[in-house]
């Protein structure tokens, strides 16, 4: 099975604030709050470390769940939010550029 | 042999809402009438101008107010329009026009929208909230339709001065905001004093069964801050801009949840 890549749209705004990731579409203006699994799903969605990885790390770690549970999840979630326009999914790396549009704070 | 032409007279009439003056130029005289009712109180002697309209006045009938409108932008030309306005704006010129019926709702719109486009670059915005002055503080009370706005503003006391009883005008200034008065009436149908103070606070309205204050979560006050705002253009950075600066608000001015009876005790807890 091949492995799947996610990253941040650069398309969208989006801040942390007590405690929620709040994330606006800049496409049209729809505003998504994240539940705590996305929320992480989200920040460390950098382009370059594959979803497994992620969830292997970030989520496993945290929430007492089996892997192939959690990954199926966050696949599930990956896609949802990536048919908003907010997030982006690939079976390649995705180099991103430096954040310099401060577009996410 | 007489003359074929004519020279028309230019009219012009210069609005200043929130220290922006917008002056507008027509040839038609009932048009330049309306609008100086229409803007009385904001109507500006100011030789500046930050943008130049020519509004041609025209007489479809068929024009429709409430069709959707559209805000977009193109090599540095913004065009905005509704079923009953097209206008176009180029911002480095400073220039537009206004092709509208005489009638001041539409242009009406077009200055909210072009508000809305200037203050969104400068951190500010329009706030679908009344907003009033008390003890020299601003206070802004937000929320959807009949959730109080022109309710609170009708039950004011002669101390408070009302900027709008529907749509308040904010401007970011040093590591504040700034809240103006705005001709942009709701239900009262009374224009705002054309006066401005330091925002104080922001109230999100709700009627209920008795008055009391709630402090409101920093994410809930920004969702609803957001759930308020003005905004129309169909344009990334502007929406990214809009939204990092409803966060900057509720950052730096406090945000209440206010939850009143329909008279005017509720007053006794603002300012």
């Amino acid at each position: 099975m091949s492995k799947l890549y996610v990253a941040r749209s650069p398309r969208v705004a989006a801040r942390s604030l007590g405690g929620e990731m709040m994330i606006m579409s800049g496409r049209d203006s729809t505003l998504f709050t994240l539940n705590e699994t996305a929320s992480i799903l989200w920040q460390a969605a950098d382009g370059t470390t594959p979803l497994e990885e992620i969830v292997e790390q970030k989520i496993c770690s945290e929430f007492e769940v089996e892997p192939s549970e959690a990954l199926q999840d966050a696949e599930t979630v990956a896609r949802e939010l990536a048919g908003h326009h907010i997030l982006q999914i690939s079976e390649q790396p995705m180099p991103q550029p430096s954040p310099a549009s401060g577009a996410s704070r | 042999m007489p003359e074929l032409t004519a020279e028309v007279e230019r009219l012009s009439l210069t609005i200043e809402i929130g220290e922006m003056p917008v002056r507008v130029h027509t040839t038609d005289p009932l048009f330049l009438s309306l609008l100086q009712d229409r803007y009385a109180g904001f109507v500006s002697s100011s030789e500046r101008a930050e943008i130049d309209f020519d509004v041609e006045t025209t007489d479809c009938s068929s024009a429709v107010a409430d069709a959707p409108v559209r805000v977009t932008c193109q090599e540095g030309r913004w065009t905005l329009q509704r079923g009953d306005f097209l206008a176009q704006w180029e911002p480095a010129r400073r220039r537009g026009w206004i092709r509208q019926t005489a009638n001041p709702h539409s242009i009406d719109a077009v200055l909210r929208i072009v508000h809305t486009l200037v203050l969104a670059r400068q951190g500010g915005f329009l706030l679908h909230s009344a907003s009033a002055i008390r003890n020299g503080k601003a206070f802004l009370f937000a929320g959807v339709s009949e959730a109080g706005k022109t309710t609170i503003s009708r039950l004011a006391p002669p101390d408070v001065t009302l900027l709008t009883d529907e749509i308040s005008y904010v401007r970011r200034q040093g590591t504040g905001y700034v809240a103006f008065g705005t001709p942009f009436t709701g239900e009262l149908a009374k224009l705002g004093e054309n006066v401005s103070a330091p925002v104080s606070a922001l109230y999100l309205l709700a009627k209920g069964r008795s008055n009391r204050i709630e402090s409101v979560a920093p994410a809930d006050a920004a969702r609803s801050f957001l759930g308020n705002v003005l905004f129309f253009a169909e344009d990334e950075e502007l929406v990214q801009a809009t939204f990092h600066s409803a966060f900057e608000f509720v950052s730096r001015v406090p945000v209440f949840r206010l939850t009143f009876v329909p008279d005017s005790r509720v007053w006794e807890l603002i300012g």
